[in-house]
């Protein structure tokens, strides 16, 4: 078993090596016409910029991008270009963004965007909140007629838990000991949080960090009895009529009203902005319910989705 | 399949989306490991220490390096560009050790004797370390290819498109044909890059085509 | 300051590190599912992969579905198992163990194939039968080989395993993905290091067990 004498094999490759040298070129263009593919379909590169052009941003989160794809038809029906910069992470990856003009409208949460903006802020009510904003916003951005639908961080336990200890407000959760609260990890350093639970109910919790957006896993949690409180089950979430929760009430105002706000550069014309005003006039908190517990049960795209409900409600056309 | 009938143009955007962030980081993971390697191996005693340290990258956690690149290069935390950097330095973390014992395996008496044929340093590598390197040095990339493939989708997490947008949707949403979609569409990109990339192999060095031996 | 030094400061803090969901606590959970699942990889992949290295046979069948596995990725078989198990450990470890197993069923078979088939030979004419010339021969001169699979494999968990905070359990991306969300520089970069620390500290393990192999008598 000896190898062919080296220099035999040497030579046999040095002329197969002239054949290498295509083939290096063909994976060669192969990156380079698949980058450019990338560069086309990347809505992030070229962002803001071009004149005409309005960028819309949504979170990383189905509902909110459910009503950046509304806000993006509406204003293609009103004859502008839209970008669509959808499926960005959290308010603090987007709004140095924002402030600086990469996107000019993202559908926000007028309680934690005002916290984001102005943590000091002791606003509880919706007015409060409304002024607060108007206050908060960095130069350059204006908050838009808010929408009478909130979506927000609620303490949601299930049927069966809230009847066996009697409970109807977060406050009656005081009384039981070994709380374990299921959330996203930035639940912790929320005003809302641990902490604020202490403070204004005087409520003791643990926190189990679920990072699905009150999806399929925490229902499944607070079914399972994993956890006993469910704080990252939005109000407008479809699992709460569908799998018999209860949202604990908060007469404190320890969550601030989240309702749904277009924020938008001050750059964007009056009828766009009217545009988005007449959404914000529609979506009621059963339309936002509607529009969720259609996402989540059909399953249908985004576009599919807002397409319907633009037309039913007449927004477009 | 009705859910991903109905979703197939999103699917064929973070398709494309996936492409675009996983194929220049290949290309530049192994066109960037070739001159380490051949470093590393040129100064003897640093050799392990080159190799090593490249392949330790390997334990930075994907996610982290993710965030902590655009602190360093100025970029934007979404910006593809931070997304692409990360995945060369862990395609290289592979590949710098397979291109070192690639170049190492190419026996002694084949670059004396092209040596004495009077070729230079540089017309030597082109002519006989790189041709007889190249079956080792396709298996290395092979390997990178795949993992590249299937560690774009971590990027998902932080909001940069590509086919883990499906698994982060599909999760939120309790939608079970996204994840299982990204899942295979994702296994399928891997496979049919490692096919063409084999295919290369087989097409460019025909001396390979007997079988998978490569030279030890 | 900056972030690494703010870092660094989080790290020298005692304070950081104690408690029930401490940094210390993190690492010990953290080390804990590596382990684990690397355990449980093994477990699986060693036998599969001696059976193919020593009778040489399944080789390419092997080969070719251990890169299917390499392929899938590990977000993906996380969120999918995630949503049929719910929290727990049940998931990430199933995740974590289909990313260990094509590296150690590789090192596997690659080290019983790298034993001499003369040495092999000459076991089999002794009158060894196949069991003792696998475990007296084969396995052991094969196994530094067989360790780098696992070694590779160990790395490659432990960077990962943070992804099993993502669906509720703990390690070390409880942290980690706490300072993702905020955006806290000083958290993240803190908890990385812990994780990169931890893998360095494995790898430097396992080199030393491999030297102490290679030094062990009759191996290389």
């Amino acid at each position: 078993m000896k190898p062919p004498p080296e220099n035999r094999r040497t030579a046999r490759r040095l002329r197969a090596r002239m054949r290498l040298v295509p083939g290096l070129a063909a994976v060669g263009a192969l990156a380079l016409i698949s980058s450019a593919c990338g560069a086309d379909s990347d809505p992030f590169e070229s962002g803001g910029g071009e004149t005409g052009t309005v960028v819309i941003g949504s979170q990383q989160y189905y509902s909110n991008t459910l009503i950046a794809e509304v806000y993006a038809q509406v204003l293609e029906d009103a004859g502008l270009t839209v970008q669509r910069d959808f499926e960005i992470g959290q308010r603090e990856v987007y709004a140095a963004e924002l402030e600086n003009g990469n996107i000019d409208v993202f559908p926000e949460y007028a309680g934690s965007l005002l916290q984001y903006f102005d943590p000091e802020s002791q606003a509880r009510t919706a007015e409060e909140i409304r002024d607060g904003l108007e206050q908060a916003l960095p130069e350059g951005l204006a908050a838009l007629r808010e929408s009478e639908a909130t979506d927000q961080n609620a303490m949601v336990v299930t049927a069966e838990f809230a009847q066996e200890h009697g409970l109807t407000s977060i406050g009656d959760l005081a009384d039981l000991d070994d709380l374990v609260v299921g959330s996203t990890p930035e639940f912790e350093t929320r005003p809302y949080g641990p902490e604020g639970l202490r403070e204004v109910y005087g409520v003791e919790v643990q926190l189990q960090t679920i990072d699905d957006s009150g999806g399929p896993l925490t229902v499944k949690a607070l079914e399972d009895g994993d956890i006993d409180v469910a704080a990252n089950i939005f109000t407008a979430s479809p699992a709460i009529a569908a799998e018999d929760l209860v949202v604990l009430e908060d007469p404190e105002s320890l969550v601030p009203p989240e309702n749904v706000v277009p924020i938008v550069s001050e750059a964007l014309d009056a009828d766009a902005r009217a545009a988005l005003e007449e959404v914000s006039a529609a979506l009621t908190q059963e339309e936002l319910l509607e529009l969720n517990t259609r996402s989540v049960d059909e399953q249908a795209a985004p576009e599919v989705i807002a397409g319907e409900w633009v037309e039913e409600q007449g927004l477009v056309g | 399949m009705d859910w991903v009938f109905e979703n197939r143009a999103h699917i064929a955007s973070l398709t494309l989306a996936h492409l675009g962030l996983s194929l220049p980081a290949i290309l530049l993971a192994f066109v960037l490991s070739l001159p380490v390697a051949i470093a590393a191996n040129r100064v003897r005693p640093l050799r392990e220490v080159i190799v090593s340290g490249t392949g330790l990258l390997y334990a930075v956690p994907s996610l982290p390096l993710f965030i902590v690149l655009p602190v360093l290069l100025g970029t934007g935390v979404r910006d593809r560009a931070n997304v692409i950097v990360a995945l060369v330095l862990f395609g290289m973390a592979l590949m710098v050790r397979s291109a070192a014992d690639a170049f190492d395996s190419v026996p002694a008496e084949a670059r004396l004797s092209a040596t004495a044929q009077g070729y230079s340093r540089w017309g030597r590598f082109w002519a006989v370390d790189l041709p007889l390197a190249a079956g080792p040095l396709l298996a290395g990339l092979r390997v990178v290819s795949v993992s590249t493939i299937s560690l774009v989708t971590v990027s998902a997490v932080l909001g940069v498109q590509s086919l883990g947008s499906l698994f982060t949707d599909g999760f939120q949403r309790g939608i079970v044909p996204s994840i299982v979609s990204g899942v295979v569409i994702t296994a399928l990109l891997a496979l049919v890059l490692d096919l063409l990339l084999s295919a290369l192999g087989r097409f460019a060095m025909p001396w390979l085509r007997t079988g998978e031996r490569s030279p030890r | 300051m900056s972030y690494p030094a703010e870092a660094l400061d989080l790290l020298l803090d005692p304070a950081v590190w104690g408690g029930a969901d401490g940094l210390g606590a993190r690492t010990l959970e953290h080390l804990g599912y590596s382990l684990l699942a690397v355990g449980l990889s093994a477990a699986i992949a060693l036998p599969l992969g001696f059976a193919v290295g020593h009778f040489g046979r399944g080789r390419n069948v092997v080969v070719a579905s251990s890169g299917v596995v390499r392929a899938l990725p590990t977000l993906g078989l996380l969120t999918l198992v995630a949503l049929f198990t719910g929290l727990g450990l049940l998931a990430p470890m199933v995740a974590l163990v289909v990313l260990a197993v094509p590296s150690v069923l590789a090192g596997a078979y690659a080290g019983i194939e790298s034993v001499d088939p003369r040495t092999v030979d000459a076991a089999r004419a002794q009158g060894m039968s196949r069991w003792q010339v696998l475990t007296t021969v084969q396995i052991p001169l094969g196994l530094p080989l067989i360790v780098g699979g696992i070694r590779l494999a160990t790395l490659q968990v432990v960077g990962t395993a943070i992804l099993a905070a993502y669906v509720g359990a703990g390690g070390l991306g409880a942290p980690l993905f706490l300072g993702l969300r905020t955006y806290d520089y000083p958290l993240l970069l803190a908890a990385s290091a812990v994780v990169i620390l931890l893998a360095l500290v494995l790898d430097l393990a396992f080199e030393i067990a491999q030297r102490l192999l290679r030094r062990l008598p009759g191996l290389r």
